[in-house]
């Protein structure tokens, strides 16, 4: 426990020395089980050889905090790092066997000319003595933190054969005020929480932002209209249209996997219910049709059916069901409140808010084993959302008067405090894959 | 929503509420609500003035409260029910909306629909009352407007309401 202060007092020190953009985000990492396999991972820091002044990211640190945060490895502390090799020819395999670890991770950041910075950094297997990668990226300084997410998720990739998603976004909503002075945010920041930005301002609520399969769309509910209306807005352009502004409900929008459709839950023809529009051309087929409260409709990777939370058996429980139609079957039946479904891995595991008594927390079912498992230590802890590899989890959680994201890795041994901001943070959505 | 499908869905809101009754463990603090007993519109006449609703005890009232996960109107609130719905039979061009909103616990989407069903709820008192239909417009806020941003009873009882706005008075 004191150990843990120290890091967070620690990491509190230094970003008090960063600067503005980096104040109210916490960084402090909670292991909550140590005892689990993680692969250990050294990441020296990368020497810089250009001219000029060196770049105010510190990519090393960033791709060290990426691969730590992700469950999968334990990353060795800079202060218990001796050598400071830059490149193959400077590796000494026998102290980083001595250390301990599995893999090393070292780079240097050269000019790439016009302003622009070229990383080169290479992945070795210490027992094997081997090199396993040696790429060079190129970006502008003020881009150095995607550089380090990329290479992070090289790395992630080469050693565990899985994607890397750490170059990825999230969304989320902030809310400051009380009453008629309630100000309420969409927001967009990196996979780590660093680079918050503005997508919409508004003095009305805003709910439920839902990514486009090619990250390049927001789908959103704003009840800038006097009622709840679901919008779609092209994130680096801002423009974006009005979807469905219907009586009622409009809520709960997801885009399928294939991004031609869009389901959402609407209340007009009497109670919330599940609805899928064509987005070429506009047609709205109703999938469910029941009085109870259907609503929050996530897709299965495969587009054929969706997960949704109904309360048609007294308390809301997790239902799926064909995208063609019929009826419904319910999946969960442990817990008195199953909601807000996540799905991953080829909709083997699926991820809800789950409620007992007045605690919410994340849990994850295994489709497989039937199994659940908690990831999250609960109070009102809400709207998980997998990262695109299915390797972590976002979610939103309440410390206090403030509102605060956490990442957690899917096996729950992680867990990361992100965004923390005065007032309420809600409604993470992690972001699919970027492009390359 | 037809007259069949309504009549269908108070009865399993009945049903539902009357089996939820045994299970539900009630610990919530009793709310700020001060229970109007005149029934009566104000005045001899037993008819209102435009002004009433500013300066008519019951027309005053015009939040209410709900309790746990639950949608029917309780018995202290049929005062401001009836006082409202005769105000509305009175001024036929009166507008009211019913704001529905529901406590921070569960998810946003689901309390959205929570708080549809009583401003429904809200919806079909009044309108049994006396008042139409069409002078009863209905917009669920769910929990994303709270009066109270604490994380306890107290807070989330004044949360879970429905308010009776007009939007024209006459």
């Amino acid at each position: 426990m004191n150990n843990r202060f120290l890091i967070r007092l620690s990491l509190a020190l230094l970003l008090c020395v960063l600067g503005n953009s980096a104040i109210g985000q916490g960084l402090s990492i909670d292991i909550t089980d140590g005892s689990r396999s993680a692969d250990p991972v050294a990441v020296v820091p990368f020497a810089f050889e250009g001219a000029g002044l060196p770049p105010e990211t510190d990519v090393a640190e960033i791709v060290r905090a990426d691969l730590a945060r992700s469950g999968k490895f334990f990353t060795l502390a800079k202060r218990d790092i001796v050598e400071f090799p830059t490149r193959e020819s400077e590796v000494q395999f026998a102290t980083w066997r001595l250390l301990k670890q599995n893999y090393l991770v070292v780079g240097r950041v050269a000019d790439a000319g016009e302003g622009a910075l070229r990383v080169e950094f290479e992945l070795f297997d210490v027992a094997r003595q081997s090199r396993m990668l040696g790429l060079a990226i190129s970006g502008q300084r003020t881009g150095m933190r995607d550089v380090a997410h990329k290479i992070a998720d090289l790395i992630y990739e080469k050693i565990l054969g899985v994607r890397g998603a750490f170059w990825t976004r999230i969304a989320y909503v902030t809310s400051v005020g009380l009453g008629q002075n309630t100000q309420y945010a969409l927001m967009v920041a990196d996979s780590d929480g660093f680079n918050p930005q503005v997508v919409v301002r508004s003095r009305e609520p805003l709910m439920s932002p839902a990514w486009s399969p090619d990250g390049r769309k927001l789908a959103y509910v704003s009840f800038e209209r006097s009622n709840s209306a679901i919008y779609i807005q092209d994130v680096s352009t801002g423009s974006r249209e009005l979807i469905s502004a219907q009586k009622g409900i409009n809520g709960g929008p997801a885009f399928s996997p294939d991004g031609s459709k869009l389901a959402m839950n609407l209340s007009y023809a009497g109670s919330p219910d599940i609805y899928i529009m064509d987005l070429a051309t506009r047609k709205t087929t109703r999938l469910t049709s029941h009085f109870a409260i259907d609503v929050e409709a996530a897709w299965m990777p495969d587009g054929r059916s969706l997960v949704f939370t109904s309360d048609r058996s007294g308390k809301p429980q997790l239902y799926e069901v064909p995208l063609s139609g019929g009826d419904a079957s319910r999946l969960t039946f442990q817990g008195q409140y199953n909601a807000r479904a996540t799905i991953c891995c080829d909709g083997k595991k699926i991820a809800m808010a789950q409620g007992t008594g007045n605690v919410y927390r994340i849990t994850v079912f295994d489709r497989a084993t039937g199994t659940y498992s908690d990831i999250s230590p609960g109070n009102v802890d809400e709207s998980p959302s997998f990262a695109p590899n299915g390797s972590m989890l976002i979610y939103a959680a309440t410390e206090g008067s403030r509102g605060v994201l956490y990442a957690v890795s899917t096996d729950g041994r992680v867990r990361q405090r992100l965004v923390l901001a005065d007032g309420d943070v809600r409604e993470p959505a992690w972001s699919p894959f970027r492009q390359r | 929503m037809n007259n069949a499908a309504r009549i269908l869905v108070s009865v399993m809101l009945v049903a539902g509420v009357a089996a939820c009754a045994k299970k539900a463990v009630k610990t919530e603090a009793p709310v700020d609500q001060t229970p109007v007993t005149d029934t009566q519109p104000a005045g001899d006449t037993g008819r209102y003035k435009v002004g009433d609703l500013d300066s008519d005890s019951c027309l005053r009232q015009r939040v209410v409260y709900f309790d746990l996960d639950r949608t029917e109107i309780k018995p202290e609130f049929s005062a401001q029910i009836s006082c409202h719905a005769e105000y509305l039979r009175q001024f036929p061009n009166a507008r009211v909306t019913l704001e529905g909103h529901a406590d921070e616990r569960g998810t946003r989407e689901y309390n959205l629909g929570l708080g549809e069903r009583r401003g429904n709820a809200v919806q079909s008192a009044v309108s049994a009352a006396g008042a139409s239909m069409g002078q009863l417009n209905v917009v669920s806020y769910g929990e994303e407007r709270p009066v109270d941003r604490g994380h306890d009873e107290s807070a989330w009882a004044k949360n879970r309401r429905v308010e009776i706005v007009y939007t024209s008075a006459n």
